[in-house]
């Protein structure tokens, strides 16, 4: 075995409410594991058992090659040594921001506790502000103590539940680059919880994403769940999807787009399709043919990109819309006579249950 | 491995050990809240399990008189502090006129009064033989009583005055705190929807507020039903009276018992009352932007009128009887200041400090019981022992009698079969009977208040602490205790000042020959000797200021944004 968070086969339901059902994972040191699903899917109570602030109902949880919780063993949270980041960061309000990192270095004497404290709070950058009670920093400075009060004790594990969901969407981004660097240089395993799709995309070297019954749907690397989802609920976890409804014949389905090729589905099988905004190519004029001709209905410009709504302009399907993303903003009176063709990349078909 | 395995079984023993232990806790609890409720359940078993049926006796006499005075009395005392309470709320929170600032605390000021010692105050200035009226007499040359008319302070108008003078503060403080608590916002929006500020307040600010006021309302009402001294002085034959006199008087435990539960039907409807008002108060913050009270001016005839407004319930509340008091003091100091008043006082110090550090001890123990184990079982047994506030101090009185009682009988009775020696009432009449009593109508100010702070520390910093290394002992003692320590003093000093001014139940269960300040003062002022007991009745009230003080203070910091603890943005 080797160090790092081992989970396996770990289920839990609260009053006959499964919440996890046989969920296995394996954290080696250095990682960072992102736990994906709808709120009330079990992932924060996963985090909870992984802590020991729950008590485990079945399975095993090992964390660095001793098993904490299982087989009738049930090791408190205080011997576990993990760190644990709560949502609502839940800094302790009688204390200053110095005394909350030195509460998990009881072990070791007073200065030096300080000292290593200081020095935690210096690469969050919250050191000048360590005399100072939680209930007078903002809630990103809030966060950077919760982080380096995690930390202090130099745990195996680290845990973080829904850790920026707090924040302000402008600060969210720097504090998230910030907490990543931070924990990237500590070298240690990290289980993160979150609902944000993008957050996950950004932290994680890998991805659980979680199904609401609590079941893990797909495991793999931010550009797997991107690129390859499993179905139709990973497939849309981020975001708005064009969807279209169609049988397959000869190993394809008919599109407004022309036919798209279909894998590993039988014949004559109903299926939706779903196609990324940003899985179209626009071109102007005909485009040799491979395009269908559109026309623009609007467009919507969001900064780093635009939403362009289309409308197929001839053939049987015309009428047809399709929501596309292109880079930058879109002027509709320079491009002209338009065609848009399909991306492979941004296609999903699953067979219609 | 060894060393693995060693782990592993110390780590199973401990976590056996700590299941067992808060099983036994909340076992605990339970037992300690049934303890607290039995009182009020032997109340009610005597009174439907009658030895001599008065039930019948008691419809045909007195028992209309009883329910027919009682409901007056409370009809009287509810719509009096409703007026005086929220029209002065009002007027300090949004309004601005000369001493509005001092108005905020002074008019809590007359909750340190006990309603018999204004009483016997009041009595003493506006009786025939009394100043007053002997000053009218001289001025208008009148000889006797008939050729003029005064009101008669000893009767049901005198006592809904008295009452509704040191009561309406509760209706005050409730609603104060509901009209701080609202959005500015939503009466803007009514101005701008065309309505004045006077139709704003009936259309807006009131109807937010029901809920607080009526929780306010049934709290007075509750200690309207709990009153004993000034009843008993003015002899207004109320409920509370009629258990005195049948039990006192008519020798007649049963027939006591069965007027104090048919009391706790009253009880019941306003607990009931109070419960779906608190409930219905969650819902009121539909927004969350607070802004700067927009503080009316009231200038010239305006500002008179809200002056006076505010300065006559604080005069008659409480200037007038600490200064009568106060006056006493000095002009009867040879009569005041005897020995035997320090030796009550020493007594009343001595059982209310006992009590406030039961109820506190008992308190922690059950919301901890509450917040380890949960459940709804455990939470709906606290709730129901920490009813006892409710519970008018004549009927609780009866209670620990009557149980006190079976159970030095039992003793008794193990005693004399196993051993032969009788060992009498151990606890009836003793110091332990005053101090159970206290503790059950006061639990639940202890209770409230230790559960309230106890539900500040969340459970993610007892997560965050016991990740961290600390076990569950260094994590109350490092998290716990210092988060709830100023609470648990404010509860001790609440029940404190309680117990000190707490007349009924002591008069009923205290020792033979034992006198507290309020027993004292009850007996020696009921007899006309309001001198004699000014110094000890100034005692009182001064203990009573203490907690005006936290709530003053608590109701200034009571408005986000405007508290020392509030959140920078």
């Amino acid at each position: 075995m080797m160090k790092g968070l081992h989970v396996h086969g770990v289920s839990h339901a609260f009053d006959g409410h499964t919440v996890l059902d046989n969920v296995s994972l394996t954290i080696p040191a250095g990682e960072l594991v992102c736990l994906l699903g709808p709120s009330g899917s079990g992932k924060s109570t996963l985090l909870r058992i992984a802590a020991g602030l729950e008590r485990l109902q079945q399975g095993r949880v090992i964390i660095d090659e001793r098993v904490v919780a299982g087989s009738g063993t049930h090791v408190p949270p205080e011997d576990r040594g993990v760190g644990l980041m709560f949502q609502d960061y839940a800094l302790f309000p009688h204390l200053t921001v110095l005394d909350n990192v030195t509460f998990g270095l009881s072990h070791q004497p007073r200065r030096q506790a300080r000292k290593w404290a200081i020095e935690m709070l210096k690469q969050v950058g919250m050191d000048g502000h360590a005399g100072k009670h939680p209930h007078m920093l903002s809630g990103g400075q809030q966060q950077r103590v919760a982080l380096a009060r995690a930390l202090a004790p130099e745990p195996q594990l680290v845990l973080l539940d829904e850790p920026f969901s707090g924040l302000d969407k402008g600060m969210r981004a720097k504090i998230r680059e910030d907490t990543l660097s931070v924990l990237k240089q500590s070298g240690i395993a990290t289980m993160m919880v979150t609902h944000d799709p993008e957050e996950a995309m950004f932290m994680a070297d890998r991805i659980k994403v979680l199904s609401h019954d609590g079941r893990i749907l797909q495991a793999g690397r931010p550009a797997d769940i991107y690129y390859q989802p499993v179905d139709e609920y990973v497939a849309t976890l981020f975001g708005h999807m064009n969807l279209i409804k169609g049988v397959v014949s000869e190993g394809a389905v008919d599109s407004p787009m022309g036919r798209i090729a279909v894998n590993g589905i039988d014949e004559g099988q109903a299926v939706k399709v779903f196609i990324r905004p940003e899985g179209f190519v626009l071109a102007n004029g005909v485009d040799g043919g491979a395009g269908t001709p559109v026309e623009v209905i609007s467009t919507r410009l969001l900064g780093h990109s635009s939403i362009v709504r289309l409308q197929v302009r001839e053939g049987k399907d015309i009428g047809a819309e399709f929501q596309v993303r292109v880079p930058g903003s879109f002027d509709v009176a320079k491009k002209g006579r338009l065609s848009a063709r399909i991306d492979g990349h941004h296609v999903f078909v699953y067979p219609e249950e | 491995m060894t060393s693995m395995a060693a782990k592993t079984a110390g780590a199973t023993w401990r976590q056996l050990d700590w299941r067992s232990w808060t099983d036994g806790w909340m076992l605990g609890t339970i037992a300690v809240a049934l303890a607290v409720m039995v009182p009020v359940i032997a109340v009610i078993t005597l009174a439907f399990n009658p030895s001599d049926d008065i039930w019948q006796h008691l419809a045909s006499t007195v028992l209309p008189l009883y329910i027919g005075t009682t409901l007056q009395l409370m009809v009287g005392v509810g719509i009096g502090t409703f007026v005086i309470g929220v029209g002065s709320a009002w007027l300090v929170t949004m309004c601005r006129f000369p001493g509005r600032r001092v108005f905020e605390w002074a008019l809590l000021l007359p909750m340190a009064v006990p309603a018999y010692v204004i009483a016997y105050v009041y009595t003493d200035i506006l009786e025939y033989a009394g100043p007053l009226q002997k000053g009218l007499r001289e001025v208008f040359d009148w000889t006797n009583k008939r050729q003029y008319w005064f009101p008669e302070i000893r009767s049901l108008g005198g006592a809904i005055s008295m009452m509704t003078l040191v009561l309406y503060p509760y209706v005050y403080m409730l609603s104060r705190a509901a009209f701080l608590e609202q959005s500015v916002c939503v009466l803007e929006a009514s101005r701008v929807l065309g309505r004045g500020p006077w139709r704003s307040f009936f259309s807006v600010a009131l109807p937010l507020a029901r809920p607080a006021i009526i929780v306010g309302v049934s709290l007075v009402l509750m200690e309207t039903l709990n009153d004993f001294g000034t009843v008993d002085f003015f002899a207004v034959n109320t409920f509370t009276l009629g258990i005195f006199d049948v039990w006192l008087n008519m020798n007649n435990v049963a027939g006591a018992a069965q007027l104090a539960s048919l009391l706790l039907f009253f009880v019941v409807a306003l607990i009931l009352l109070e419960r779906f008002s608190r409930r219905k108060q969650r819902f009121h913050h539909t927004t969350s932007k607070y802004k700067a009270l927009p503080g009316y001016r009231l200038d010239g005839t305006l500002g008179v009128l809200s002056f006076t407004a505010c300065f006559i319930p604080v005069l008659l509340g409480f200037l007038v009887p600490s200064g009568v008091l106060a006056a006493y003091a000095v002009t009867h100091f040879e009569d005041a200041a005897n020995p035997a008043v320090l030796a009550h006082a020493a007594n009343s110090v001595m059982l209310s400090s006992l009590a406030a550090v039961l109820a506190v001890a008992v308190a922690i123990f059950m919301a901890y019981g509450v917040r380890i184990k949960g459940g709804n079982v455990l939470k709906a047994v606290t709730r129901l022992a920490s009813m006892g506030y409710a519970v008018p101090g004549s009927v609780l009185a009866v209670g620990v009698i009557v149980s006190l009682a079976s159970l030095d009988n039992a003793i008794d009775g193990f005693f004399r079969e196993m051993f032969g020696i009788s060992t009498g009432l151990l606890f009836s009449g003793t110091i332990a009977a005053v101090t159970f009593g206290y503790l059950v109508r006061f639990l639940a100010l202890s209770f409230g208040t230790v559960e309230a702070s106890l539900n500040k520390v969340t459970p993610n910093m007892e997560g965050a602490a016991r990740s961290m290394g600390h076990g569950p002992f260094s994590t109350m003692r490092r998290i716990h205790v210092p988060l709830i320590k100023s609470s648990v003093l404010t509860a001790a000093i609440l029940v404190f000042v309680d117990c000190m001014k707490e007349l009924p139940m002591t008069v009923i269960l205290r020792p033979f020959n034992f006198q507290t300040l309020a027993t004292f003062v009850h007996q020696y002022a009921s007899d006309e000797q309001l001198g004699e007991a000014s110094l000890a009745a100034l005692a009182i009230v001064g203990t009573g200021i203490l907690p005006v003080l936290f709530l003053s203070m608590a109701i200034a910091h009571s408005r986000p944004g405007h508290g020392a603890q509030g959140k920078k943005p």
